[in-house]
Protein backbone atom coordinates (compact mmCIF):
# COMPACT_ATOMS: atom_id res chain seq x y z
CA UNK A 1 0.00 0.00 0.00
CA UNK A 2 1.10 3.54 -0.66
CA UNK A 3 1.98 5.76 2.28
CA UNK A 4 0.42 8.93 0.87
CA UNK A 5 -2.53 10.28 2.86
CA UNK A 6 -5.98 9.89 1.38
CA UNK A 7 -7.36 13.40 0.70
CA UNK A 8 -10.80 12.36 1.97
CA UNK A 9 -9.32 12.13 5.47
CA UNK A 10 -9.71 15.91 5.70
CA UNK A 11 -13.49 15.49 5.77
CA UNK A 12 -13.21 13.38 8.94
CA UNK A 13 -10.27 15.16 10.53
CA UNK A 14 -11.66 14.57 14.03
CA UNK A 15 -11.35 10.79 13.66
CA UNK A 16 -8.35 8.99 15.07
CA UNK A 17 -6.46 7.14 12.31
CA UNK A 18 -7.55 3.51 12.17
CA UNK A 19 -4.26 1.67 12.35
CA UNK A 20 -3.60 -1.84 13.72
CA UNK A 21 -3.68 -0.62 17.32
CA UNK A 22 -6.97 1.22 16.86
CA UNK A 23 -8.42 -1.86 15.21
CA UNK A 24 -7.47 -4.05 18.17
CA UNK A 25 -9.14 -1.55 20.51
CA UNK A 26 -12.30 -1.65 18.41
CA UNK A 27 -12.23 -5.44 18.43
CA UNK A 28 -12.14 -5.48 22.22
CA UNK A 29 -15.01 -2.98 22.37
CA UNK A 30 -17.16 -5.01 19.97
CA UNK A 31 -16.49 -8.19 21.93
CA UNK A 32 -17.43 -6.43 25.16
CA UNK A 33 -20.60 -4.95 23.70
CA UNK A 34 -21.62 -8.33 22.25
CA UNK A 35 -21.15 -9.88 25.67
CA UNK A 36 -23.11 -7.02 27.26
CA UNK A 37 -26.03 -7.72 24.92
CA UNK A 38 -25.98 -11.49 25.15
CA UNK A 39 -24.84 -12.47 28.63
CA UNK A 40 -27.84 -10.94 30.47
CA UNK A 41 -30.20 -13.07 28.38
CA UNK A 42 -28.19 -16.22 29.13
CA UNK A 43 -28.08 -15.39 32.87
CA UNK A 44 -31.80 -14.62 32.85
CA UNK A 45 -32.51 -17.99 31.22
CA UNK A 46 -30.43 -19.75 33.87
CA UNK A 47 -32.16 -17.95 36.72
CA UNK A 48 -35.63 -18.65 35.32
CA UNK A 49 -34.98 -22.37 35.00
CA UNK A 50 -33.28 -22.43 38.40
CA UNK A 51 -36.18 -20.70 40.12
CA UNK A 52 -38.95 -22.53 38.35
CA UNK A 53 -38.34 -25.36 35.82
CA UNK A 54 -41.78 -24.72 34.35
CA UNK A 55 -40.40 -21.46 33.01
CA UNK A 56 -38.11 -23.33 30.60
CA UNK A 57 -40.00 -22.04 27.49
CA UNK A 58 -39.52 -18.46 28.67
CA UNK A 59 -35.85 -19.23 29.35
CA UNK A 60 -35.56 -20.59 25.81
CA UNK A 61 -37.00 -17.34 24.46
CA UNK A 62 -34.40 -15.44 26.44
CA UNK A 63 -31.63 -17.58 24.92
CA UNK A 64 -33.00 -16.94 21.45
CA UNK A 65 -32.78 -13.19 22.12
CA UNK A 66 -29.18 -13.59 23.29
CA UNK A 67 -28.35 -15.41 20.06
CA UNK A 68 -30.33 -13.19 17.71
CA UNK A 69 -28.85 -9.83 18.66
CA UNK A 70 -25.29 -10.63 17.48
CA UNK A 71 -26.82 -12.22 14.39
CA UNK A 72 -28.63 -8.98 13.57
CA UNK A 73 -25.39 -7.07 13.99
CA UNK A 74 -23.59 -9.50 11.69
CA UNK A 75 -26.36 -9.11 9.15
CA UNK A 76 -25.82 -5.36 9.16
CA UNK A 77 -22.13 -6.03 8.54
CA UNK A 78 -22.75 -8.42 5.66
CA UNK A 79 -25.05 -5.87 4.01
CA UNK A 80 -22.14 -3.55 3.23
CA UNK A 81 -21.07 -5.77 0.32
CA UNK A 82 -24.55 -6.62 -0.91
CA UNK A 83 -24.71 -5.97 -4.69
CA UNK A 84 -26.54 -2.84 -5.83
CA UNK A 85 -28.70 -2.38 -8.89
CA UNK A 86 -26.80 -2.72 -12.17
CA UNK A 87 -26.60 0.06 -14.77
CA UNK A 88 -26.37 -0.40 -18.54
CA UNK A 89 -24.57 -3.51 -19.70
CA UNK A 90 -22.17 -1.64 -22.01
CA UNK A 91 -21.03 0.66 -19.20
CA UNK A 92 -20.64 -2.30 -16.86
CA UNK A 93 -18.48 -4.13 -19.41
CA UNK A 94 -16.29 -1.05 -19.96
CA UNK A 95 -15.88 -0.52 -16.23
CA UNK A 96 -15.10 -4.18 -15.73
CA UNK A 97 -12.29 -3.90 -18.25
CA UNK A 98 -10.64 -1.11 -16.27
CA UNK A 99 -11.10 -2.93 -12.97
CA UNK A 100 -9.61 -6.05 -14.54
CA UNK A 101 -6.53 -4.05 -15.55
CA UNK A 102 -6.00 -3.06 -11.91
CA UNK A 103 -5.94 -6.55 -10.42
CA UNK A 104 -4.16 -9.83 -11.06
CA UNK A 105 -5.59 -12.94 -12.64
CA UNK A 106 -6.68 -14.61 -9.39
CA UNK A 107 -8.43 -11.51 -8.07
CA UNK A 108 -10.11 -10.98 -11.45
CA UNK A 109 -11.39 -14.54 -11.48
CA UNK A 110 -12.64 -14.26 -7.89
CA UNK A 111 -14.41 -11.00 -8.69
CA UNK A 112 -16.13 -12.60 -11.68
CA UNK A 113 -17.48 -15.35 -9.41
CA UNK A 114 -18.30 -13.36 -6.29
CA UNK A 115 -18.41 -9.63 -7.10
CA UNK A 116 -15.66 -8.92 -4.56
CA UNK A 117 -12.02 -8.01 -5.13
CA UNK A 118 -9.47 -9.57 -2.80
CA UNK A 119 -6.65 -7.24 -1.83
CA UNK A 120 -3.87 -7.96 0.67
CA UNK A 121 -3.05 -5.08 2.98
CA UNK A 122 -1.06 -4.30 6.07
CA UNK A 123 -4.11 -4.61 8.34
CA UNK A 124 -5.29 -7.90 6.88
CA UNK A 125 -6.96 -9.15 3.74
CA UNK A 126 -9.60 -6.92 2.20
CA UNK A 127 -12.62 -7.85 0.14
CA UNK A 128 -13.73 -4.78 -1.74
CA UNK A 129 -17.30 -4.47 -2.99
CA UNK A 130 -19.15 -1.63 -4.63
CA UNK A 131 -20.43 0.05 -1.46
CA UNK A 132 -18.28 -1.39 1.27
CA UNK A 133 -15.42 -3.65 2.19
CA UNK A 134 -14.66 -6.52 4.53
CA UNK A 135 -11.34 -6.71 6.32
CA UNK A 136 -10.34 -10.19 7.44
CA UNK A 137 -7.78 -9.80 10.18
CA UNK A 138 -4.60 -11.87 10.39
CA UNK A 139 -5.54 -15.35 11.55
CA UNK A 140 -8.83 -15.21 9.67
CA UNK A 141 -11.10 -15.47 12.69
CA UNK A 142 -12.32 -11.89 12.85
CA UNK A 143 -13.75 -9.63 10.19
CA UNK A 144 -14.47 -5.91 10.14
CA UNK A 145 -17.27 -4.71 7.87
CA UNK A 146 -16.84 -1.19 6.53
CA UNK A 147 -19.49 0.92 4.89
CA UNK A 148 -17.81 3.20 2.33
CA UNK A 149 -18.78 4.33 -1.14
CA UNK A 150 -18.28 6.78 -3.92
CA UNK A 151 -21.07 9.33 -3.94
CA UNK A 152 -22.13 8.93 -7.56
CA UNK A 153 -25.03 6.54 -8.13
CA UNK A 154 -24.66 6.82 -11.92
CA UNK A 155 -21.40 4.87 -11.89
CA UNK A 156 -21.40 1.25 -13.00
CA UNK A 157 -20.79 -1.37 -10.33
CA UNK A 158 -17.21 -2.20 -11.34
CA UNK A 159 -16.30 1.50 -11.35
CA UNK A 160 -17.62 1.90 -7.80
CA UNK A 161 -15.46 -1.05 -6.78
CA UNK A 162 -12.45 0.43 -8.61
CA UNK A 163 -12.92 3.72 -6.76
CA UNK A 164 -12.72 1.95 -3.42
CA UNK A 165 -9.84 -0.26 -4.51
CA UNK A 166 -7.73 2.70 -5.66
CA UNK A 167 -8.47 4.64 -2.47
CA UNK A 168 -7.52 1.59 -0.40
CA UNK A 169 -4.26 1.23 -2.30
CA UNK A 170 -3.47 4.90 -1.86
CA UNK A 171 -3.80 4.85 1.92
CA UNK A 172 -5.07 1.80 3.80
CA UNK A 173 -5.26 3.52 7.19
CA UNK A 174 -6.96 6.52 5.62
CA UNK A 175 -9.45 4.24 3.90
CA UNK A 176 -10.40 2.58 7.20
CA UNK A 177 -10.57 6.00 8.86
CA UNK A 178 -12.94 7.45 6.27
CA UNK A 179 -15.14 4.33 6.24
CA UNK A 180 -17.82 3.66 8.83
CA UNK A 181 -17.52 0.44 10.80
CA UNK A 182 -20.77 -1.49 10.57
CA UNK A 183 -19.68 -4.64 12.37
CA UNK A 184 -16.68 -6.34 13.88
CA UNK A 185 -16.88 -9.94 14.96
CA UNK A 186 -16.52 -13.59 14.09
CA UNK A 187 -15.91 -14.37 10.44
CA UNK A 188 -18.24 -17.38 10.55
CA UNK A 189 -21.07 -15.17 11.76
CA UNK A 190 -20.72 -12.79 8.80
CA UNK A 191 -20.25 -15.66 6.37
CA UNK A 192 -23.68 -17.06 7.24
CA UNK A 193 -25.23 -13.69 6.38
CA UNK A 194 -23.44 -13.18 3.06
CA UNK A 195 -25.10 -14.05 -0.19
CA UNK A 196 -24.06 -17.62 -1.07
CA UNK A 197 -22.25 -16.47 -4.22
CA UNK A 198 -20.03 -14.22 -2.11
CA UNK A 199 -19.00 -16.80 0.47
CA UNK A 200 -16.11 -18.23 -1.60
CA UNK A 201 -14.52 -14.76 -1.52
CA UNK A 202 -14.64 -14.73 2.28
CA UNK A 203 -13.23 -18.26 2.36
CA UNK A 204 -10.37 -17.16 0.10
CA UNK A 205 -9.70 -14.12 2.28
CA UNK A 206 -9.63 -16.32 5.40
CA UNK A 207 -7.11 -18.63 3.77
CA UNK A 208 -4.99 -15.68 2.71
CA UNK A 209 -5.14 -14.20 6.23
CA UNK A 210 -3.91 -17.37 7.95
CA UNK B 1 0.91 5.59 -25.38
CA UNK B 2 -0.01 6.97 -21.95
CA UNK B 3 -3.65 7.62 -21.14
CA UNK B 4 -5.68 9.87 -18.88
CA UNK B 5 -9.01 8.19 -18.10
CA UNK B 6 -11.97 9.29 -16.02
CA UNK B 7 -14.29 6.79 -14.36
CA UNK B 8 -17.82 7.89 -15.18
CA UNK B 9 -21.29 6.62 -16.05
CA UNK B 10 -20.04 5.15 -19.34
CA UNK B 11 -17.53 2.92 -17.54
CA UNK B 12 -14.63 5.16 -18.31
CA UNK B 13 -13.75 7.86 -20.79
CA UNK B 14 -10.29 8.44 -22.23
CA UNK B 15 -9.72 12.18 -21.97
CA UNK B 16 -6.21 12.36 -23.38
CA UNK B 17 -3.35 10.30 -24.72
CA UNK B 18 0.27 11.30 -24.98
CA UNK B 19 3.76 9.97 -25.53
CA UNK B 20 7.10 11.16 -24.25
CA UNK B 21 8.06 12.45 -27.70
CA UNK B 22 4.89 14.49 -28.23
CA UNK B 23 5.04 17.70 -26.19
CA UNK B 24 1.84 19.11 -27.67
CA UNK B 25 -0.16 16.02 -26.74
CA UNK B 26 1.26 16.09 -23.21
CA UNK B 27 0.37 19.78 -22.85
CA UNK B 28 -3.19 19.06 -23.95
CA UNK B 29 -3.36 16.15 -21.50
CA UNK B 30 -2.04 18.37 -18.71
CA UNK B 31 -4.79 20.93 -19.44
CA UNK B 32 -7.47 18.24 -19.36
CA UNK B 33 -5.94 16.92 -16.14
CA UNK B 34 -6.11 20.34 -14.46
CA UNK B 35 -9.72 20.86 -15.52
CA UNK B 36 -10.75 17.54 -13.99
CA UNK B 37 -8.98 18.27 -10.72
CA UNK B 38 -10.79 21.62 -10.56
CA UNK B 39 -14.05 19.73 -11.14
CA UNK B 40 -13.41 17.71 -7.97
CA UNK B 41 -11.74 14.58 -9.27
CA UNK B 42 -8.69 12.99 -7.68
CA UNK B 43 -5.96 11.59 -9.92
CA UNK B 44 -4.40 8.25 -9.14
CA UNK B 45 -1.53 6.37 -10.73
CA UNK B 46 -1.85 2.63 -10.26
CA UNK B 47 1.54 1.14 -9.52
CA UNK B 48 0.73 -2.53 -9.72
CA UNK B 49 -1.12 -4.71 -7.26
CA UNK B 50 -1.49 -3.15 -3.85
CA UNK B 51 0.03 0.15 -4.84
CA UNK B 52 -1.45 3.43 -6.00
CA UNK B 53 -0.32 7.01 -5.69
CA UNK B 54 -2.34 10.18 -5.77
CA UNK B 55 -0.88 12.82 -8.05
CA UNK B 56 -1.62 16.53 -8.32
CA UNK B 57 0.37 17.10 -11.52
CA UNK B 58 0.24 14.95 -14.60
CA UNK B 59 3.26 12.62 -14.53
CA UNK B 60 4.75 12.38 -18.02
CA UNK B 61 6.17 8.93 -17.37
CA UNK B 62 2.97 7.26 -16.11
CA UNK B 63 1.29 4.75 -18.38
CA UNK B 64 -2.19 5.25 -16.98
CA UNK B 65 -3.63 8.05 -14.85
CA UNK B 66 -7.11 7.43 -13.48
CA UNK B 67 -9.50 10.13 -12.31
CA UNK B 68 -11.79 9.13 -9.49
CA UNK B 69 -14.48 10.76 -7.38
CA UNK B 70 -14.05 11.22 -3.59
CA UNK B 71 -15.22 8.40 -1.35
CA UNK B 72 -17.03 8.72 1.97
CA UNK B 73 -18.31 6.54 4.77
CA UNK B 74 -21.76 5.22 3.98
Amino acid sequence: MSTGALPERAAVAWRRPVDARALRARERLWTLSTAAYSVPFVVTAGILVGVEPWLAPVAALSLVHGWAIPELHANRGAKVVRPRRRRGEAAEATALGLLGDLVGHDARELHARTGLVLERGGLGVWLVGEAGALLVRPGGRRVHCWCVRVDDPSLPSADRTAHLLLALREDETGFATVANLAFSGATWRVRRRLEPAMRPALDAARRAAR
Amino acid sequence: MARLVRMDRTGHTTLAEWSAADDAAFAAAARAFSEQLEAGYYAVVSEGEGQARQVTALPADAGLVILRRPIAGG
